[in-house]
């Protein structure tokens, strides 16, 4: 009788998710594998021999790994710096880092457009000293793709890394101190290693969130295509909804195959088993 | 050491930097006076604020936008609370399960669920696009209701609930006089923080489009597209205030650990 009681609480919103996800989703990956009835592989065939997808492919990887590399690189020490201040310091500089993180992801990369620009800052200052004669072609660049990235998922890697570093206790590092290591290798002995597990979530979200992001390569990218573009553009330009299908196909294994791996890695790593 | 602390905090002041400047230069270009998108703005002006007004679109698409979060947060209300109540509260087989499938749709790739839905939800099943908008965001709000919803009821000491049992309260009415009223401050956060995820999607809502249906993140999407005016940084301004006052609210109702926790 209980027991049925607790199935019934859940049994709404699992109807709910199953009929407008979990079938939509299953049916859009099942129908890759059929044309005209029979059971075909020629959709996937079709990408992985032409060239021009598996450029967008490479340019996706590469962009969303120097996305996640850039946001370590810079959010560790200020992640570091963060939890090291007193409660209000603190506070305030993790509401500052939490706002742009709420803001608008088309707020965001816009800021990026305004900045990058031929008319942008950035080119005015470089032409105003002389750097440079005619401004750069920075916007719609995948590098451009990638500063708006980085600026989109930096605030993450902080908070979460400011979360996990709180959680180290102040001792230890003193006790390492004590014990006679520099201040240095007790950071890297103590501070590092109790890090990883944070870092490593992290790192997923980042990469996983770069790989699948759309607004911002979609404004920042101009005609420069990442998987999540070309699908739009092959579900809504181009309306060929098998190739579309194909497409997300690979997008839900990529990020499945990454979370996968990473945790597998963050078990391996975990100094406490 | 008093040297290598003052790198550190050098270096976090450019992060920060990097972080709030690119909001602060667009907050500052909407006041430009001229049809030019350019930092510094050349003189004070409010006139792409009234621009604002002016595009009839922004107005629609604003309404469709809080239409869509507003209502699309009462029915994943409606699924979450049953379900963070059963997950937070009884142990039974399959829990993890359940836990999984309801905080999966976070996984799922936006930009593919979107496709997925406009594929079966408004093809097969043949829902209007409306109705596929607003299905759309209650999915994308669900896991969050959930997730604060259950992590508040972690907190809440269920023996409270037994003591009304016994003084012979029913069991929906315990749920409704004791447990609700006790995780009101989640609830409220609960519903603030899907506000906003729902409001700013892109993802669902950029497949979710049709004659006279759009919301405010796509048509700004589709304005830049077209205009490279201080419209949308005005916008932009409008929105940012939204944020602020949303977010100071959850950190009343929650603190900033909320987020910080993974």
């Amino acid at each position: 009788m209980k027991k049925r009681y607790v199935y019934m609480l859940l049994l709404p919103g699992m109807l709910f998710l199953l009929l407008f996800m979990i079938v939509p989703i299953l049916l859009t990956i099942g129908s890759t594998f059929f044309q005209q009835g029979s059971f075909t592989l020629a959709g996937y065939l079709h990408f992985l021999t032409d060239s021009y997808f598996l450029k967008i492919l490479w340019t996706t990887l590469r962009v969303s790994l120097v996305t996640t590399l850039v946001c370590i690189l810079i959010g560790f020490p200020a992640a570091y710096y963060l939890s090291k201040l007193g409660p209000r310091k603190k506070g305030i500089l993790l509401a500052l880092a939490i706002f742009p993180l709420l803001t608008s992801s088309v707020v965001r990369s816009f800021s990026w457009m305004v900045i990058l620009g031929k008319k942008g800052l950035i080119n005015t200052l470089l032409v105003a000293i002389g750097l440079t004669d005619e401004p750069l072609d920075i916007l719609y660049t995948p590098t451009a793709m990638m500063i708006g990235l980085v600026h989109l998922f930096l605030p993450l890697i902080i908070i979460t890394l400011v979360g996990v570093m709180e959680n180290i206790d102040p001792d230890l590092l003193k006790a390492a101190e004590s014990l006679g290591a520099s201040r240095f290798t007790a950071f890297r002995k103590v501070i590092l290693p109790l890090s990883v597990p944070g870092l490593i979530i992290g790192s997923i979200l980042v990469f996983v969130g770069s790989l699948t992001a759309y607004t911002t390569p979609a404004l920042l990218g101009g005609k420069q295509r990442v998987i999540s573009t070309f699908l739009y553009q092959n579900a809504m330009t181009l309306n060929d909804w098998y190739y579309a299908s194909v497409v997300a196909t690979i997008m839900i294994a990529i990020t499945f195959i990454v979370i996968g791996v990473m945790n597998k890695l963050a078990m391996k790593l975990n100094p406490k088993g | 050491m008093q040297e290598k602390n003052r790198g550190l905090a050098v270096f976090t002041f450019l992060v920060f930097l990097f972080l709030l400047g690119p909001l602060v230069i667009i907050s500052l270009t909407s006041f430009e006076p001229s049809t030019v998108l350019r930092f510094p703005p050349k003189g004070f002006s409010l006139r792409w604020y009234e621009n604002i007004l002016d595009v009839e679109m922004f107005l629609e698409t604003f309404k469709t936008s809080i239409f869509v979060s507003v209502i699309g947060n009462l029915l994943a209300l409606a699924l979450g609370i049953p379900a963070a109540y059963a997950l937070s509260r009884y142990q039974f087989k399959g829990k993890g399960f359940f836990n999984a499938v309801f905080l999966s749709p976070v996984l799922i790739p936006g930009i593919v669920l979107g496709f997925a839905m406009l594929k079966y939800v408004i093809v097969i099943y043949d829902l209007p696009i409306y109705a596929g908008l607003l299905v759309g965001h209650t999915v994308v709000m669900l896991p969050f209701i959930i997730r604060v919803i259950a992590s508040s009821l972690a907190n809440f000491d269920f023996a409270i609930e037994e003591a009304a049992y016994s003084l012979g309260s029913g069991k929906l009415a315990t749920f409704f006089k004791v447990v609700l009223p006790n995780i009101r401050s989640g609830i409220i956060a609960a519903i603030l923080i899907a506000f906003l995820e729902s409001f700013n999607n892109v993802d669902i809502s950029v497949f979710m489009t049709g004659p006279g249906v759009s919301t405010l993140p796509i048509q700004m999407l589709t304005y830049v597209e077209n205009n490279f005016d201080p419209t949308i940084a005005a916008l932009s301004v409008v929105l940012m205030i939204i944020t602020a006052v949303l977010m100071f609210l959850i950190e009343r109702l929650l603190g900033l650990s909320y987020f910080t926790k993974r």
